[in-house]
């Protein structure tokens, strides 16, 4: 393990940002932390680069107790949210800026940011500074910049999260072949569970300050531990007392075994897939299908359909909790 | 209508206030020509009294800059009790009279109480002497650069300081990278406020001078006892003087300020 979180807590006034959270970070994986705005996600993320020191509990980082190392000595690299960009610095000297707070030789600083640079494509804005640059610019800036020391861990705070919704698509996908490339320990923090599941190789569900689930991306989505990362982590809707995925479920025309009886009360078309929700006797739910099973059963609002979990499903639920 | 109304009002309110009292004063410094204001301000007692100012303001200058950054980013970084207090305590020499600033440095650092009288034996005259006029000067320019610096400290936040920080640089390399250059306008700024102040003060440098001519007699002091002596063109030439110093200061600071000061 690359980072052992013990019994951590930690408050800010009254608020418990952290209630005694233990997890393991694997080495040289991408493990994202995943949860909701204030879950303490980012808090977790702050105290393993120590720039939040917890009320109690420890940090070790490739087996070296670092609860109480500052931030200077913890050989971690991090990526803020709003980049913290040296705006009065050029693109190159923000990233050589960790080598020469370290006296490295001229040479080998010059080098080292010319690789850098070419390794997140902004080798031709070497000499611009930081309000020349577009928002994804200045995060792979940031990222270079932090690359630059050779931490021993990489951790990003909702790196993505200043973005627009293409730039962040790309940088995602961008993010996961550096790491492929580089293969430093990556944590990085998101709330947005589609993002964590494209570019993580491991999960860690926090909320209200607690750990809720740790597991592989696959994992997690098939086998919520309970209703909050059922709920969390995809689409949910209720059936039959219990919480199923929408796309888990099947439409028929006519009653199978298991189908409950109900109506369609609205059919919303999102291109390929087909949002029907309907009213079964106990719940009000929505399925999801694709256009061509929505054709072939030619829902539309009041028509009377079956609903069922189809047989031999790979069904993830749990049951509904209050 | 309006518009121009209030310009007509802005204008005349500047005329009468700020541009008719400075330009006569620089029309009556010249009415003879150069020769007699070069003349006025080259007496040994002129020069004695520039050399001073320059000495009491700088002095000033160097303390509040030092003070005045420290106490900008205690009060705007850190949460401790008494916080809000001391920053409401920084306006208060904005507030006092300079006078009372002088009076109550008399008291504190006079000859007739224990802390002045245990310096003056130690060969250290506060009082009547340069170090009480250093005192006065910094004390009513003490807010002046805290004020310009607070604001700009608060704008731009930690995270940069915080990543300094994680790519391994110290406490003493993030000050002196990332945070200076990013306040360095608004304490260039605070810093010729408080060099302006510490030229043209007058009232509490008078009180603990005790105004002797050709000893503690700062430029200020020395037009108001020329002009009391009906040397008008000595008096003239020095008021001149440091306006000028304060026109000059004002003007290389908005001249080297780049126009998009990010």
């Amino acid at each position: 393990m690359s980072i052992t979180v013990r019994n951590v807590s930690k408050r800010f006034g009254d608020f418990v940002a952290l209630d005694d959270v233990s997890v393991d970070i694997p080495s040289g994986a991408l493990t994202a932390l995943l949860g909701p705005s204030g879950g303490g996600k980012s808090t977790l993320l702050r105290v393993i680069a120590g720039l939040e020191t917890p009320d109690s509990g420890t940090v070790e980082i490739f087996g070296a107790d670092s609860t109480h190392l500052p931030p200077q000595r913890r050989d971690v690299g991090f990526v803020f949210q709003h980049y913290a960009a040296f705006k009065h610095m050029t693109v190159a000297r923000n990233v050589a800026f960790g080598l020469e707070v370290r006296r490295r030789p001229r040479a080998e600083i010059k080098r080292r940011v010319q690789e850098l640079l070419e390794l997140v494509h902004l080798e031709q804005f070497a000499g611009r500074y930081p309000a020349e640059l577009s928002g994804g610019q200045r995060q792979r800036m940031a990222l270079a910049r932090a690359l630059a020391v050779e931490p021993k861990v990489l951790l990003l705070d909702e790196p993505f999260g200043a973005l627009d919704a293409q730039v962040r698509k790309e940088l995602r996908a961008w993010l996961r072949r550096l790491h492929d490339d580089v293969h430093v320990t990556t944590v990085f923090v998101t709330h947005d569970q589609e993002e964590a599941m494209e570019v993580a190789d491991e999960l860690v569900v926090i909320n209200g300050g607690r750990v809720e689930q740790v597991g592989p991306p696959g994992q997690v989505y098939d086998e919520p531990a309970n209703p909050f990362v059922m709920t969390f982590i995809g689409p949910v809707t209720r059936f039959g007392g219990r919480l199923v995925r929408p796309h888990d479920l099947e439409l028929t025309a006519h009653p199978e075994a298991g189908a409950a009886p109900a109506t369609v009360v609205r059919v919303v078309r999102l291109g390929f897939e087909v949002r029907v929700d309907v009213r079964t006797h106990d719940d009000d739910l929505w399925v999801q299908v694709t256009r061509a099973e929505a054709d072939e059963l030619g829902v539309e609002a009041g028509s009377r359909v079956f609903v069922r979990v189809p047989p031999g499903g790979g069904l993830a639920a749990v049951a509904a909790g209050g | 209508m309006a518009k121009v109304a209030l310009r007509v009002v802005a204008l005349t309110y500047l005329l009468f206030l700020l541009v008719l009292p400075v330009g006569i004063v620089f029309w009556h410094t010249f009415q003879s020509g150069i020769g007699p204001v070069l003349d006025a301000l080259s007496t040994p007692n002129a020069v004695h009294a520039i050399q001073l100012t320059v000495l009491v303001a700088g002095g000033a200058v160097v303390a509040n800059t030092v003070f005045g950054v420290g106490t900008a980013l205690l009060i705007v970084r850190h949460r401790f009790l008494g916080r809000r207090l001391l920053d409401a305590l920084l306006d208060l020499p904005i507030a006092v009279s300079p006078v009372v600033v002088g009076l109550a440095l008399i008291l504190v650092y006079g000859r007739a109480t224990g802390a002045g009288l245990w310096l003056g034996e130690r060969g250290l005259d506060v009082i009547f002497a340069p170090p009480g006029m250093i005192l006065a000067t910094i004390f009513v320019s003490l807010p002046l650069v805290v004020r310009a610096v607070a604001p700009v400290l608060e704008e731009i936040g930690t995270e940069q300081e915080q990543a300094a920080w994680t790519l391994g640089a110290s406490t003493f390399q993030t000050f002196r990278r990332i945070t200076l250059p990013a306040i360095r306008w608004a304490l260039v700024f605070g810093v010729v406020l408080t060099l302006a102040r510490g030229l043209g003060e007058y009232g509490a440098v008078a009180v603990v001078s005790g105004r002797l001519v050709g000893q503690t007699q700062t430029a200020t002091l020395f037009v108001e006892e020329r002009f009391q002596n009906f040397d008008q063109p000595a008096a003239y030439a020095m008021a001149f003087l440091l306006a000028a110093m304060a026109i000059v200061v004002l003007l290389a600071t908005n001249l080297l300020r780049p126009r998009e000061a990010a």
